[in-house]
């Protein structure tokens, strides 16, 4: 079958257009669960986390958590939603991971309906619907090499029963697997600024479910469509609606036609494979839930919600771009967004430091957990640092990673450590002591091509730094190289 | 003695609560095993309970109201460690890792817990007959039932068994025993007590109420166990106006409706305005002519005691058995969903999990649960939910309405508890629909959620209890509670404390 | 007997419940839930357009409780009720289905 196993995410042919919609499941970062008082909290060991409620025991009651309801409005009207009267209702159907069998969730009365999302590249995805439900626990399939068909039992932890989920529902809107990825990416993003969920893919704290169709191009039908399951990462998530696109393109073009079911993402086949048939769908006797009221927010209430949400990341994006005058790439912008930089590099830029190197140095070199003791003054100190040559692109790195363990001024680190950028007569005389340890390397540099020289500048560099300790300024070492073949440079 | 004479009784220092907990324990061992009131006797607990209570007099510190009062409680109420069945074999030997709010605040009040009483499994049905340890007998004629489905509740206050006791109602299962049994039961406003801790059957009509020999007893436990609990979203957070002082008050002016459709008809002619000006619908069938009688007598005596009383009509309240019999087993069929063998409880075990919840429901349930589970399911299903479930809940508005607007012309209503008298065991178990109808009288106020108490008031021709009911609009407690100690004041000849 | 529900539904909704029964306890059963069913025909004749449905007694909305975690329960006492347990869980035999 063609696309199989390529993880490219090629084009559909022609006369085909991919057809979208994506469920999205995010835990909300509660201090508690949704309807008890135990701790929402991920990685704990089994059944410590549970009480009566939680575990369905008999008599026990349901009680909604305020801040869920709360996060809940908060992404509702962070991706323009209306926020509505709901009410609770109950998914009936059994499965050892749901204490109750049945499931409390927003049915036809959800808290948030018709909103937007609008993807960085300018591409409107729809929001049907994103409404408040309880996860379920966590089943591990025992023996048979953990594959849930052969397995000799199943063990069920309850700690996630109970903790609070949004459902994310898009309307079809998504034209291309890149899509659906920035999507994801994007909704990912809002999460983390307004605060509501970490979001973390790997974790199962987002899960990302994906319906796909196709048909074809100028057309507005609606083919029968797969939901693809399993989908644990980006990765995973366009490789799948790329295979399940072409999967549907070589059907109906062989005159076959899809069968409306549940798939599941095979990472390491490459492909889906077919899970429940959505034909004998179960009758879930959905009722509103009579040991819950329902969830009336006022205006007042929709009102205050409006008024504390944060930035969303498109405005923060933009703030920094538009800061960097033209220094500071989107991807670098997003990225700084996504880790919630954006506010230490406005305030360092507006400290006076440079916007282009600021951005650099935190982007490539502030990937840590915690960063909290970078502040922006010592980040603009750093930045003029390297920025006027007195330390190297090297030396300024580790007095970073060194601000971000101690604290301490990039001054005092940089006193510390002995650091001060290599430069003048002793650059000259090591570059020219490592010439003459590498005389074949030396011959092709003066002699051979664009390409040639530039590695063999590349090679070079590296042996000033390693010989210097990197208190060479790699940009020195090449204007003296080039020097030494054509004679000055202009700049 | 009453719960409030034991109450004075030990409170005083007249007698000590290990006493009263000793002598109850003893009629208990002499008595049950006739009555089978009881699905678990707590000896040495309550005897630890009365001693607590007996140290803290010593000591000089306050103790509750109901200081060493023995209570039952009805086994579908969780006790902390101390096994909690529902009669099922499904939760038998199950010891919850809590307890009620009602229970702890039954303990915090003084009240020694003698026992966990019998009951239809999960509380579905009105006799009793449905448990799966067996049934209880009517301490009035032990070969008639005691109503249900707290039926091993009530028969323990009428045999002397405990003070008190605490049962469900979700469609009559406090007023129905209590009014064949011959006690007080009331079933308080939908949200005046906690369900946190009671087995649900059906979640928006269940309440927990108080049995005992006297209306003042019944109000001091009421009043022990009722007040907003956090735990509970849909417990109300009202005030709660004290019910004793209340209880000694007349009735004089007080305006009381005969309810015509539970009455055995529908308006009658000499009807002051009635609650709806559609046409007269009929009332409910199968009311005996000797409960109509002490229904009749029971009117008399209230406007005697200078009541204001006149027959009134709800026509949609003959439409509450259908529509409760639709709603209780859709919400039960939820309800009942988790036991499936996975956490607590019975399991028999089977090849794959799915196998191993039918296995275990079906050995576990009891006929009578099965047959509500099936209901309730093919109710909720797609296909019949609009017909069915969503009907029914349109009929609770329409009940809802009329209520409210003859509520608007009369205080109270006035109506027989349960159709007959005590009947035979085993007497109507072949036809469930025929048992359903012994709720036909009672099932309103569960589905209204307004408070309702039955009160022994007379006998029929077989010589058994009749109970008449007391309804009025929601928190109307203290005004039930003082209509009711009226008509006990009234009550023809023998009376019918224990 | 009105045959409302056939011995197929009620096997249906015997599945959706999961019980199980006997061909002769379907058909009893069958006929004893027309019965109720055919009771509840006052109920499904009625004209209640423009009566909104009522499922709870009580018209409260907004009761929620503050974001503050409570000691859950003790594992071992959980565990304890359970019919089967290994390291530290609930055990079940084999789960054959995915969820829903
Ligand atoms: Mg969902
Ligand atoms: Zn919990």
């Amino acid at each position: 079958m063609s696309g199989a196993a390529t993880g490219r995410e090629t084009a559909l042919d022609d006369g085909w257009e991919l057809v979208v919609g994506l469920e999205v499941h995010v835990e909300l970062s509660t201090a508690t669960k949704l309807f008890c008082a135990c701790a929402n909290r991920f990685g704990d060991e089994p059944n410590t986390n549970v009480c009566p409620v939680c575990l369905g025991l008999p008599g026990s009651l349901p009680v909604v958590n305020a801040a869920a309801v709360d996060f809940a409005m908060r992404l509702g009207r962070a991706l323009g939603c209306e926020v509505r009267p709901a009410v609770f209702a109950r998914k009936n159907y059994f499965y050892p991971d749901m204490p109750k069998d049945y499931q409390i969730s927003q049915y036809d009365q959800p808290t948030n309906i018709d909103g937007r999302l609008k993807l960085p590249d300018g591409h409107v995805v729809g929001i049907e619907r994103a409404h408040i439900e309880e996860d379920t626990g966590k089943t591990t399939h025992v023996g048979g090499g953990g594959r849930i068909h052969d397995a000799d039992y199943a063990l069920v932890d309850y700690n996630r029963a109970g903790v609070p989920l949004v459902e994310i529902v898009s309307r079809p809107d998504i034209r291309t697997a890149e899509q659906a990825r920035a999507f994801v990416r994007e909704l990912r993003a809002i999460l983390l600024s307004i605060g509501v969920s970490d979001a973390r893919m790997e974790e199962g704290s987002m899960r990302v479910d994906a319906n796909v169709s196709v048909r074809p191009t100028g057309s507005d039908e609606l083919r029968t469509r797969c939901e693809i399951k399993n989908l644990s990462s980006l990765r995973s998530l366009g490789r799948a609606i790329t295979f399940e696109a072409r999967r549907h393109v070589d059907l109906w073009s062989s005159g076959e036609r899809p069968r409306q079911e549940t798939r599941h993402w095979d990472e390491a086949g490459g492909r889906t494979t077919p899970g429940r048939s959505k034909e004998d769908a179960e009758d879930y006797r959905y009722f509103q839930d009579p040991d819950l009221v329902p969830l009336a927010p006022s205006a007042e209430t929709v009102a205050a919600i409006d008024a504390a949400l944060p930035p969303l990341p498109a405005a923060r994006r933009a703030e920094l771009v538009a800061a960097g005058a033209g220094a500071v790439p989107a991807s670098d912008a997003a990225l700084l967004v996504e880790r919630d930089q954006d506010g230490l590099v406005l305030a360092a830029i507006s400290a006076g430091a440079d916007p282009g190197l600021t951005v650099t140095r935190v982007a490539n070199d502030l990937a840590v957990e915690d960063w909290s003791k970078v502040t922006p003054d010592g980040l603009a100190s750093l930045v003029a640092l390297e920025a006027s040559g007195r330390v190297t692109a090297t030396q300024a790195k580790q007095i970073l990673a060194d601000i971000v363990e101690s604290g301490e001024t990039p001054e005092a680190i940089s006193e510390r450590r002995g650091f001060q950028a290599m430069a003048g007569h002793d650059l000259a005389v090591t570059v020219d002591q490592v010439i003459a340890s590498n005389p074949d390397e030396w011959r092709r540099f003066c002699s051979g091509d664009d390409a040639d020289r530039k590695k063999l500048a590349g090679f070079f560099i590296g042996q000033v730094m390693r010989a210097t300790k990197g208190r060479a300024d790699g940009a020195a070492v090449n204007r003296l190289l080039q020097q030494l073949t054509h004679g000055p440079t202009s700049d | 003695m009453t719960a409030l004479g034991v109450a004075a009784a030990v409170a005083s220092g007249e007698r000590t609560a290990r006493s009263v907990a000793e002598d109850c324990l003893d009629r208990i061992g002499e008595g049950d095993g006739e009555i089978g009131a009881f699905n678990l006797v707590l000896a040495e607990e309550a005897l630890a309970d009365a001693d607590r209570v007996d140290a803290a007099l010593d000591r000089g510190e306050p103790v509750g109201p109901l200081a060493g009062v023995p209570v039952a409680l009805k086994d579908n109420l969780c006790t902390r460690g101390i096994p909690t069945t529902c009669s099922s074999r499904m939760l038998e030997g199950w010891r919850p890792p809590y307890s009620a709010t009602v229970v702890e605040r039954l303990r915090a009040a003084g009240a020694v817990i003698v026992g966990k009483t019998n009951l239809d499994e999960f509380a579905m049905g009105s006799s009793t007959e449905n448990s799966a340890f067996g049934p209880t007998r009517n301490p009035r004629d032990t070969s008639r039932v005691p109503g249900g489905s707290s039926g091993g509740s009530a028969a323990a206050v009428a045999a002397g068994f405990a003070a008190l006791a605490l049962g469900s109602d979700t469609g009559g299962s406090i007023r129905q025993p209590a009014a064949l049994c011959g006690v007080v039961g009331m079933k308080p406003t939908y949200g005046r007590v906690s369900r946190y801790g009671l087995i649900a059957f059906a979640s928006s009509l269940d309440q927990i109420g108080p049995f005992g020999a006297t209306v003042a007893d019944a109000a001091a436990c009421y009043q022990a166990i009722a007040g907003h609990d956090p735990l509970d979203s849909t417990s109300l957070d009202r005030p709660q106006e004290p019910v004793e002082g209340a209880l000694a008050d007349g009735v004089d002016g007080l305006r009381v409706g005969v309810l015509a459709e539970l009455c055995g008809g529908g308006p009658r002619q000499e009807t002051g305005r009635t609650g709806n000006d559609g046409p007269a619908a009929g009332g409910v069938e199968g009311v005996a002519d000797d409960v109509l009688s002490r229904v009749q007598d029971a009117a008399e005596a209230l406007e005697q005691a200078g009541a204001d009383v006149r027959t009134v009509s709800v026509p949609s309240a003959v439409l509450g058995l259908s529509a409760y019999y639709l709603i209780a087993p859709a919400e039960a069929s939820s309800n009942l969903a988790r036991y499936d063998g996975v956490r607590y409880g019975l399991r028999v075990d089977a090849a794959n999990a799915a196998e191993m919840n039918v296995a275990t429901r079906t050995a576990g349930f009891g006929a009578e649960v099965k047959r509500r589970i099936m209901l309730g399911t093919y109710a909720l299903s797609a296909g019949y939910y609009d017909a069915f479930y969503g009907k029914a809940l349109r009929v609770r508005t329409l009940m809802l309405q009329e209520f409210a607007a003859v509520y608007e012309d009369v205080d109270v209503l006035l109506c027989p508890t349960a159709p007959t008298t005590a009947f035979e065991l085993g007497a109507k178990t072949a036809d469930p629909l025929l048992m359903y109808l012994n709720d036909v009288c009672t099932i309103p106020s569960n589905l209204t959620g307004h408070p309702a108490i039955s009160v022994p008031f007379g006998r029929g021709d077989d010589g058994l209890p009749v109970g008449v009911q007391v309804m009025g609009p929601a928190l109307s407690e203290r005004l039930i509670l003082k209509v009711a100690a009226a008509l006990e004041r009234a009550a023809p000849g023998d009376g019918n404390a224990p | 007997m009105s045959g409302r529900i056939s011995r197929d539904e009620a096997a249906h909704v015997a599945r959706l419940a999961r019980l199980r029964f006997s061909d002769s306890e379907l058909d009893e059963l069958a006929a004893q839930l027309s019965a109720v069913l055919d009771h509840a025909a006052d109920v499904e004749a009625l004209d209640v357009s423009g009566i909104e449905p009522t499922s709870h007694p009580q018209p409260l909305t907004d009761v929620t409780r503050a974001d503050e975690v409570r000691p859950s329960l003790a594992r071992d006492e959980v565990l304890a009720q359970a019919p089967s347990v290994a390291e530290g869980q609930f055990r079940v035999p084999p789960i054959l289905g995915e969820a829903p």
